[in-house]
């Protein structure tokens, strides 16, 4: 049977009320061991029979035509099988939760280093070889590489607003700041490169691919190939990393599939890292300007956002810029305006926290300049502006501590003892500055299906096509099932990854934990009604611990309760009303200390706090670790990560680790995460709300915030490199 | 990554016999490995010389040291005598990559790296380092970590060692075993050479030729030794600028220096001038300028690196500052 919810009404807090005490705990990940030491098989390291493999083959021009592939120049290398371009062959991954196939063919060239063949080799060595030496040719065709020149720009209805008289606002205003802030491309760039093997069986395929959203994939896949989704099976029980890079089905899961049927034995295709790169998705880059007034008390009278930022021609995906700043702050006359400008760059999508990655680091730098521009105190200045009720759809809001993390953050991280006036602390060559931000992140439930079977040895099995990228899926279910059904977490298994199993939600968005999490729930409604049946109480008066149920003066262990069998039933949980009627968010506080150099420029941070609110946690410790590495993502898009693309044609430039710089540990210091205890009846059953993307909303502009308040250089071209700080310092 | 021939060496002479054109050595293979599995490099043969004796770290009769080739980043970092007598080295070296490739690394191979040049590892960029006469993609591309110093109109790449800035502060020399056997000493100064319209030869070692060993002279008494790294992270990341200083005061003025630059040229970047305008004056502010003046006099940047001018000028000040005691002025 099936437990259904729609979450058209706010939710009573069972969790509350159940008796393990399990749930919230931070445990250790169960399949943790096995990744440490080996055991966890990723997609490409599954070795089977006969496998052959694969490797893509890069457009080396910006756009044009491949007018004909040289086969024959390498159709004689040592072990090269074939060589295979396809009009099935997709130009970039599908965007997150398309469900169908993105832009297909492998003619047409839009980007610098798409993928227009795949050459396949007994080995993989042979195969990368063959395809560095294939021939191509092509006509070339102008490009536009630039978002700034671009000759195509769309204004997309729906990021556009207008709202009261922004203009008037600001020029009758006492303080206002106009400033424009510019983020750069960054990439997801997963320890994990992108990786698929392909194995048919007659008409039905096999994919084990490293991959997020599978009840989508498994679709994406099928529609691209034209066949059934009922053929199609998709395999992605870990995943090292994805950051948003593997929401959509990509190009060489259908190369491998394609490959794998056309020589009738399975295909490996596993992406260079210098192909996730140029291959997957990338973060837009954006110009902002952002528009604030305020009155005489700081309350904001006017607030605007407008962006540029860039796609592909045909993606309907564009950055979310503003996501956040609609809800967030009040302020009656608002502007919202977006352009997307179409170049001839790697696509644009989804990397972690879209829109408030990237659109908070210009909205809060903002505000600290605002908070200096009116004398008052940043945090001050944000808790005088939180909105009663959503400032443009005049909808309440559910549970949000802001103010709350804010106070606890200022007390925790020593935030009293800041200088407001900037450069007032020196250690030696090193200037010390504190900064801190708001963190906000849009909260979104999707459907999910999750099934839930209790045996009688006392041990449970939840299963669903969700996936654990990282992030803590199987950890948080086992615990969430171990709860609802009174057993020690170590009795409950989860099994994910799977496309034969219930379709969850997949895992982006933030949504992954609440969603499927919910669903697991219903199914555990649904048993504990059958438990209470058998043991002759109602389900309210069921108590489950340590595989003893009690209820109604009755006490049994489950296994008499389950001397039919097993207990199976699954749990469907379907977005409803309440996402409409209240704006939801996790929320929470950044706070930073840097240390600027004063002869170079160098900023090192030296700590950080974040406070976050997100509802129930459900599991604090993999919740902490969310949390530090969306603030560590935070330290990178401050100071250092940024994809460089060649002004003439656009390529990517700096396409491995060692010139794409992410934070490495001597660039993290201790970073301190604390939670509030919060219900969101609001968002789900289990009152929870997404915490996978709150970390890293806010966090680097809290970086740059004490950048200026450590050396007085204002850095609103992101990230803040030491030639821009050090243009701003005095001379020597 | 281009199929090849590997051959085991197991004395330097079957080495440099076997190493003919189109053949390379592997030791720790770092760097090596990277542009091979990118086809940048496409060695025809391989000759490993991992099994030579070539890893002892010696006093040599003069009161220097002889480094073995293969000693690694690592070993040679912690060494006590390398601490105590030469410690530029020693902190240019942990100032370098990671714990991880500092175990593989070694001195002769860190030498020899090649430079981080997006276009270099690229194949299908224009790269004259190289694919001789295909041109330059970095000049008039992305070019952040480019030379301001010694480029050419065929090449604006640098040399991406930190090692080597310090042994060229440390006037080291580098012992070669030619194909026919025979040994040679060569001055660091002479063993990189500026790209000039030949950039494919990054140094002045023939075909065959095998680096044994590092001598350092004897060490000079009563320095101030320091190596400065300015970087766009923590770690892990190679040098915008480098200074590699080594400074006697004599009385209140400065005795003698050597100064070495990194992330400036296409080799570790020395200017006999630069120390000639401090040796013998009393340091001050003004006098430090001279010198930045000095070493920037055709000092040209490329538009991305345009701000490694200035960088330099303050982490060489900075660096003087420290090396002589000298507070900033007021």
């Amino acid at each position: 049977m099936t437990t259904y919810l729609k979450m058209d009404a706010p939710q009573p807090r069972h969790l509350d009320e159940t008796a393990q005490g399990v749930l919230g705990a931070p445990q250790d990940r169960p399949e943790g061991p096995l990744k440490v030491s080996g055991r966890a098989v990723y997609a490409a390291e599954h070795e089977l029979d006969n496998m052959a493999d694969g490797f893509l083959v890069r457009a080396t021009i910006s756009k044009g035509r491949v007018v004909r592939i040289d086969e024959a120049s390498v159709k004689a290398m040592p072990g090269v099988l074939a060589v295979i371009s396809d009009e099935r062959f997709l130009r970039n991954p599908a965007q997150g939760g398309a469900g169908a196939a993105p832009v297909q063919g492998a003619a047409e060239v839009a980007y610098f280093g798409q993928p227009i063949a795949v050459v396949v080799a007994e080995t993989f060595e042979q195969a990368r070889h063959a395809a560095r030496s294939l021939k191509v040719e092509y006509a070339v065709e102008e490009a536009d590489v630039d978002p700034e020149t671009a000759s195509k720009v769309d204004t997309p209805d729906r990021r556009q607003l207008d709202q009261g008289d922004i203009a008037a606002a600001m020029g009758d205003a006492p303080h206002a700041v106009d400033v424009t802030y510019t983020t750069p491309v960054q990439s997801s760039a997963p320890m994990e490169p992108h990786a698929s093997i392909a194995e048919w069986d007659g008409d039905r395929l096999i994919l084990r691919g490293s991959y997020q959203m599978l009840k989508f994939n498994r679709a994406e896949l099928a529609d691209s190939l034209g066949i059934s989704a009922q053929n199609v099976r998709i395999l992605s029980p870990y995943v090292g990393g994805g950051f948003g890079s593997k929401l959509g089905i990509a190009p060489e899961a259908v190369a491998a599939s394609i490959a794998a049927q056309e020589l009738g034995r399975p295909v490996r295709v596993v992406m260079a890292r210098q192909q996730v790169f140029e291959g997957t998705m990338r973060r837009s880059e954006t110009r902002q300007r952002i528009r604030l007034a305020a009155d005489t008390e700081g309350r904001l009278t006017a607030l605007g956002q407008e962006d540029r930022v860039s796609n592909l021609v045909g993606e309907s995906f564009s950055e979310p810029t503003a996501q956040a700043t609609h809800f967030l702050y009040g302020g009656e006359n608002r502007r919202f305006k977006q352009e997307v400008a179409r170049v001839n760059r790697t696509c644009a999508g989804s990397v972690r926290a879209p829109g408030e990655a990237v659109g908070m680091l210009a909205l809060e730098c903002a505000m600290d300049e605002l908070a200096e521009a009116a004398g008052l105190d940043p945090i001050e200045l944000r808790k005088r502006n939180i909105p009663d009720l959503h400032p443009e759809s005049g909808i309440q809001y559910s549970a949000r501590s802001l103010a709350a993390c804010l106070d606890e953050g200022a007390r925790r991280f020593g935030w009293s003892e800041r200088s407001p006036e900037p450069g007032q602390r020196r250690e030696g060559e090193w200037l010390i500055g504190l900064g801190m931000a708001t963190a906000a992140r849009a909260n979104v439930l999707s459907e999910a299906q999750a099934r839930v079977t209790l045996h009688p040895d006392g041990t449970a099995l939840v299963e669903t096509d969700m996936t654990d990228i990282g992030t803590g899926t199987y950890a948080v279910l086992r615990q969430l099932v171990a709860e609802m059904l009174g057993l020690p977490s170590e009795k409950v298994e989860a099994r994910l990854g799977d496309t034969d199993l219930p379709p969850g939600p997949g895992s982006g968005g933030s949504w992954g934990a609440s969603s499927s999490g919910s669903a697991a729930f219903l199914a555990c409604r649904g048993i504990r009604q059958m438990l209470a049946t058998k043991l002759g109480c109602t389900a309210d008066e069921l108590r489950l611990q340590d595989g003893t149920a009690t209820g109604g003066n009755l006490r049994a262990p489950l296994a008499d309760l389950l001397t039919d069998g097993p207990m199976v039933e699954e749990g469907h949980l379907v977005p409803g009303t309440t996402a409409k009627e209240f704006s939801q968010a996790s929320y929470g506080a950044h706070f930073a200390e840097v240390a600027v150099n004063a002869t170079t420029g160098e900023t090192r941070v030296r700590r950080m706090l974040g406070v976050f609110a997100a509802g129930r946690i459900l599991n604090e410790k993999t919740a902490r670790s969310q949390c530090q590495g969306g603030m560590v993502w935070g330290i990178g898009a401050a100071l250092t990560e940024e994809i460089a693309h060649d002004p003439r044609d656009g390529h990517i430039v700096n396409r491995d680790l060692a010139e794409y710089h992410v934070p490495v540990n001597l660039d993290v210091p201790q970073i301190e995460v604390a939670f509030l205890d919060e219900r969101d009846d609001a968002a789900c059953p289990i009152q929870s709300k997404g915490i996978g993307e709150l970390g890293i909303s806010g966090a680097g502009a809290a970086v740059v915030n004490a950048i200026y308040n450590a050396c007085g250089v204002r850095v609103r071209e992101y990230p803040a490199t030491l030639d821009k700080v050090l243009a701003g310092l005095p001379a020597l | 990554m281009r199929p090849f021939d590997y051959i085991r060496a197991d004395a330097p002479a079957t080495a440099t016999k076997e190493a003919g054109a189109g053949a390379r050595y592997i030791a720790g293979g770092t760097n090596l490995l990277d542009l091979m599995k990118l086809e940048v490099m496409t060695p025809e043969r391989l000759v490993d010389i991992t099994r030579l004796d070539l890893r002892d770290v010696e006093r040599t009769p003069e009161g220097g040291l002889k480094i073995g080739a293969l000693v690694t980043n690592s070993d040679l970092a912690a060494h006590p005598d390398v601490r105590r007598d030469y410690p530029v080295l020693s902190r240019a070296l942990l100032s370098g990559a990671t714990g991880q490739l500092r175990n593989k690394a070694t001195a002769g191979g860190n030498l020899l790296q090649r430079t981080r040049c997006y276009y270099f590892y690229d194949p299908a960029q224009p790269c004259n380092k190289r694919d001789p006469g295909s041109g330059c993609g970095a000049i008039g591309g992305f070019n952040r970590i480019h030379a301001i110093l010694g480029a050419s109109e065929h090449c604006i790449a640098t040399h991406p060692s930190d090692m080597a800035v310090a042994m060229r502060a440390l006037d080291a020399e580098i012992e070669v075993e030619g194909a026919d056997g025979a040994g040679r000493r060569i001055p660091i100064a002479d063993l990189h050479r500026l790209p000039s319209d030949t950039p494919q030869d990054e140094t002045t070692l023939a075909p065959g030729d095998l680096i044994t060993a590092v001598i350092l002279p004897p060490p000079a008494k009563n320095t101030f030794q320091a190596y400065r790294k300015v970087r766009d992270r923590a770690s892990y990341a190679f040098a915008l600028v480098s200074v590699a200083c080594v400074l006697r005061m004599d009385g209140d003025r400065i005795g003698g220096v050597a100064l070495a630059f990194g992330g400036l040229a296409h080799k570790p970047w020395r200017d006999p001038e630069v120390e000639a305008t401090l040796t013998g004056e009393s340091p001050s502010d003004d006098l430090f300028d001279k010198a930045a003046d000095t070493l920037l006099r055709e000092a040209q940047g490329q538009g991305g690196n345009d701000f490694k001018i200035p960088l330099a000028r303050r982490t060489l000040k900075a660096v003087l500052r420290e090396a002589t005691q000298t507070e900033a002025a007021a």
